[in-house]
């Protein structure tokens, strides 16, 4: 089994209209060389889930100046000035989340759970027009399961089969996203041959991923680069 | 006078106990790992994936693929773990966060918390602060007492659009230490040189005072 492609692959599996989740905090852990490519490629009316939307400069910011996005699905978009200035003319709508409520309604999708009841967002704007109901004397809203057309993850090593490690707090989103999409492209920094991963440290089972094409070009920009000098002072 | 944010962030360090898993909100409240106090450990959880957040890194050891929850560039701990997003909020609702520390904009004296938006100005999102202030075991929030303006941020109910209902266990304010109770703030300690009548003047809900 060899599910390796090119970028121009998946790329074509991404129409005007899709819906496209996307791997990533902030900017750690990012499909980032397929959302370059994604932002020349010309395709619109997109909505996007992912639980920020990049920096002006980079990430699905690039999308959003490019004026690809319809939607986004997010928990927090406070990093990307330039959408709030498309988001107050109207040409892009934004659906909150609390972030945990994202993460269990992604990972519902992907395994055939079509909704949860969840305390969080109770009695908040988060719980208008849905059902709430009460459990073992405390209230829950209910929140349905979340699924796309496509999946753009990050991870760092790729097998031919599509099995997948990430490194350090890469990890965030991508595996839940991985198995929540019709067609789940996993971008990766080495591809490695079938049994060269530690099996016991594969994080996403094969089964999950169509398509692995190796990233070509990685900037990892560091969003909020924080650091203590050696003398021990500061913090 | 008043506490700096230092010694506010010191007052909610002293809050924490040995073993005890926190989660620190964005701002103040990241402050507070300088203030763990002697002779005890804590695990810090970053809900972007990380239990055993260490200190900031060195110049030469800072890593892209570390970071925490406010997106800052951080170290594991010894005994650290990693998981993604749906483990990390598993971890939050679930109960097993001993304690998150928050910042807050509003705390009514019912616990109800405001600290995700101001109707009428942009939204940035709630991240993960709907679910960390009402999931963990004890929420403790630090904010300043009063607005720039003076109003009081300490409220009977309130202003401004919840973030969770009855979720705040204790305030740490520049004036003092703050239960709530359900229908009065109970004053617990107040920083040197604040008076009863201040902090009175100063909060908006009903003020009782221990002992």
């Amino acid at each position: 089994m060899n599910k390796v492609g090119t970028l121009e692959q998946a790329l074509a599996r991404v129409r005007d209209g899709s819906t496209i989740m996307m791997g990533g905090f902030g900017l750690c852990g990012i499909p980032e060389n397929l959302v370059r490519a994604l932002a020349q490629s010309g395709q619109k009316n997109l909505t996007i889930i992912s639980n920020n939307a990049g920096v002006d400069s980079a990430g699905i910011g690039l999308l959003i100046k490019s004026g690809q996005v319809r939607k986004m699905i997010s928990s927090y978009i406070g990093e990307n000035k330039m959408l709030e200035a498309r988001v107050i003319s109207g040409e892009i709508d934004v659906e909150l989340n609390p972030q945990g409520t994202l993460a269990e309604r992604i990972r519902c999708g992907g395994a055939g759970i079509a909704a949860f009841f969840t305390p969080t967002g109770v009695g908040t704007l988060v719980a208008e027009g849905k059902e709430v109901r009460e459990f073992d004397g405390r209230l829950y809203v209910m929140e349905r399961a979340l699924r796309a057309e496509v999946a753009f993850v990050k991870a760092y090593q790729a097998d031919h089969h599509g099995n997948l490690v990430y490194r350090k707090t890469t990890r965030n989103f991508n595996p839940v996203m991985a198995t929540a999409a019709d067609f789940v492209v996993a971008e990766v920094e080495e591809i490695v041959p079938a049994g060269s991963l530690a099996t016991e440290n594969i994080v996403t089972p094969s089964v999950f991923v169509d398509m692995v094409i190796k990233g070509e070009q990685y900037e990892k920009r560091i969003e909020k680069r924080v650091y203590r000098e050696k003398s021990g002072a500061g913090a | 006078m008043s506490w700096s944010r230092e010694e506010q962030a010191r007052r909610a360090g002293a809050e924490l106990k040995d073993g005890d898993i926190v989660n620190l909100g964005i701002g103040l409240p990241t402050e507070v790992a300088n203030y763990v106090p002697r002779g005890i450990q804590v695990m810090f959880h970053s809900e972007n994936g990380l239990l055993g957040m260490g200190p900031f890194p060195y110049e030469d050891e800072l890593d892209p693929q570390i970071i925490n929850a406010g997106k800052q560039t951080v170290t594991l701990a010894p005994g650290a773990s990693l998981f993604d997003s749906a483990l990390s909020f598993a971890m939050i609702r679930g109960g097993h966060v001993d304690v998150a520390i928050l910042g807050g904009l509003e705390v009514a004296q019912n616990g109800d918390l405001a600290n995700w938006m101001i109707p009428g100005k942009m939204v940035t999102g709630m991240g993960g602060a709907m679910d960390l202030a009402g999931g963990a075991k004890k929420t403790l929030v630090m904010q300043t007492h009063t607005s720039k303006t003076g109003e009081s941020k300490l409220m009977d109910r309130l202003s401004l659009p919840p973030t969770a209902l009855g979720c705040v266990n204790r305030v740490i304010t520049e004036l003092g230490v703050f239960d709530c109770c359900g229908d009065h703030f109970l004053c617990l300690e107040l920083a040197p040189g604040v008076s009863r009548e201040e902090a009175v003047a100063r909060t908006k809900g009903e003020l009782r005072f221990a002992g």
